[in-house]
């Protein structure tokens, strides 16, 4: 794998970026095809952290199998979970009360805002900006007390169970939730001064790193790196789950498909899932959080997919069922996976320089890559 | 488009598919030598238009290894699931790796952990695992026993 040889035969030069460098974000290994500074070829080695959790989930039972999730995408670990509930909920034709569906909306708003505030700051940090890596964990921080005051923890959170959500929301709950709301409006003006107009930046993301529509679609991209090539592709909107489809926010679309757009879509979107937040706080239903379900699950012979809309993009859940307390196969369609194989793509005919703020607008997370 | 208009026109590009109805969505099963002219058809043709596969995977069912494709048309917002059997002895099916880019990895992926080979992939290597790895770890026959933790 590691050839001694950094040469091709046309005098390209062949360089190594990771497994262990600050700008992949984890461990993931490019190997780089260069002819001057233009990057002729890149070709991601992955399974630095494969765990292969799809043979795991084979040997746990339904109710075990959905925490193994949050060890994927660790920054949407409340989407994973949701997807993988949704879809034992599908097998087992489960109603969940109001409560659960509105406490499982606002978790996953919160999340998604949590997980563009560490990629904004992350991506800052890729292109030269030090500031605002610490504004944006300073944001976080305050959605990561609110999930430890409910979840009890902080990063992992394994709240959903199928039937609803694995314990009521904290008394506190409300009042931080509306806090935060309060505190974050003008925190997005000040993130606006700090990158969105910041003309280093511009210069530095604008026209860099073009995926087309038809491309974006046929490599299978989804999430914000899609929709900034103008793809309409958010699973809230086209396969409602939850309370989706009676919410009030719009599907963020950018057209010109660079660096900038995906960076847009983002941050645009931080206002639309605060705009969900702001819809619900005020409106959680009473009742309980949870349905009464078995002790012990059995899927009906079958099969069963779910979708949902994580930070990164369309998370699927394919289950094969043979009537076992335990499923017979289990398939995670992973957003960063397919996002991942579209980088050599978009990369091709781009300077070395500009490849470290592509591979941050395209937002990866390895756990969710490798699985 | 309905299911059933699904069945009548996917049937009139090739009469040897069977359906299976009662699930999720439509799922068609297809014999593998059948398989690339008939995705073809489902990218190419402006009436079906599949653009968009969203999922490629494998079920090692212990008699034989099923593919399973599942493909989505973005602007006419329908839905199959395409399944080919494959011999667990000799997995061989063409790629579509040229027709949809994203099943490149995906098919990498399936020849990694099942062994299924696609015939004129590109680059078909192991994906995931090293090179020197022995086996096909998502097999049911698999048994590894210093990496595998059995609950």
């Amino acid at each position: 794998m590691f050839e001694e040889v950094a040469t091709t035969e046309q005098g390209d030069l062949v360089i190594n970026v990771g497994p262990q460098h600050p700008s992949t974000h984890g461990v993931l290994h490019l190997i780089i095809t260069l002819r001057g500074e233009t990057i002729m070829k890149i070709e991601p080695h992955l399974g630095y952290i494969h765990r292969s959790i799809e043979k795991m989930c084979e040997g746990l039972t339904y109710r075990q199998f959905v925490y193994v999730t949050s060890k994927m995408d660790y920054l949407s670990s409340h989407i994973n979970n949701h997807g993988c509930v949704l879809c034992v909920e599908k097998g087992l034709q489960l109603e969940v009360t109001p409560r659960a569906q509105v406490i499982r909306v606002l978790m996953d708003e919160l999340t998604r805002i949590a997980s563009h505030c560490l990629w904004w700051g992350a991506l800052g940090m890729d292109v030269g900006a030090l500031t605002p890596f610490f504004h944006a964990f300073r944001e976080r921080e305050m959605i990561n007390v609110i999930m430890e005051e409910t979840c009890g923890t902080r990063l992992t959170m394994n709240y959903m169970v199928p039937g609803g959500v694995m314990a009521d929301l904290h008394s506190n709950f409300q009042k931080r939730v509306k806090q935060f709301i309060k505190d974050f409006k003008p925190k997005l003006i000040e993130y606006d001064d700090l990158l969105t107009n910041n003309s280093i930046f511009i210069e530095r993301m604008k026209g860099v790193g073009i995926l087309s529509k038809d491309d974006a679609v046929s490599y299978g991209c989804t999430g914000p790196t899609a929709r900034g090539s103008g793809v309409s592709c958010d699973i809230r909107k086209w396969y409602p789950y939850e309370i989706y489809d009676k919410l009030n926010f719009e599907e963020v679309l950018e057209t010109e498909g660079d660096s900038y757009s995906r960076y847009m879509v983002r941050v645009r979107e931080f206002r639309q899932s605060l705009s969900i937040l702001e819809q619900l706080i005020d409106n959680i239903p009473e009742g309980d959080f949870q349905t009464k379900t078995k002790a012990v699950l059995k899927l009906p012979k079958g099969e069963f997919y779910s979708k949902v809309e994580t930070a990164r993009g369309e998370f699927g859940v394919y289950i094969v069922a043979e009537g076992a307390t335990n499923p017979y196969r289990i398939k995670f369609r992973s957003p960063g996976f397919s996002n991942l194989s579209a980088l050599d793509h978009i990369a091709r005919g781009q300077k070395i320089a500009d490849m470290i703020a592509i591979m941050g607008s395209l937002d990866f997370v390895i756990p969710d890559i490798d699985r | 488009m309905t299911n059933e208009e699904l069945k009548a026109k996917l049937t009139g590009i090739n009469s040897a598919l069977t359906f299976e109805e009662g699930g999720q969505w439509l799922n068609v099963n297809v014999e593998p030598k059948d398989w690339l002219p008939f995705a073809k058809e489902l990218r190419e043709n402006p009436e079906l238009n599949f653009d968009y596969m969203f999922c490629l995977t494998c079920v090692d069912w212990k008699t034989h290894l099923g593919m399973v494709y599942h493909l989505n048309s973005k602007n006419l917002k329908h839905i199959i699931v395409v399944k080919s059997k494959l011999d667990r002895n000799n997995p061989e099916i063409e790629t579509i790796s040229h027709i949809w880019r994203t099943a490149e990895f995906h098919e990498r992926e399936v020849y990694d952990l099942f062994g299924v080979t696609f015939l004129h992939h590109p680059d078909l290597r192991r994906l995931l695992l090293t090179d020197e790895w022995v086996g096909w770890p998502l097999r049911k026959d698999y048994e590894d026993p210093v990496n595998m933790i059995k609950l």
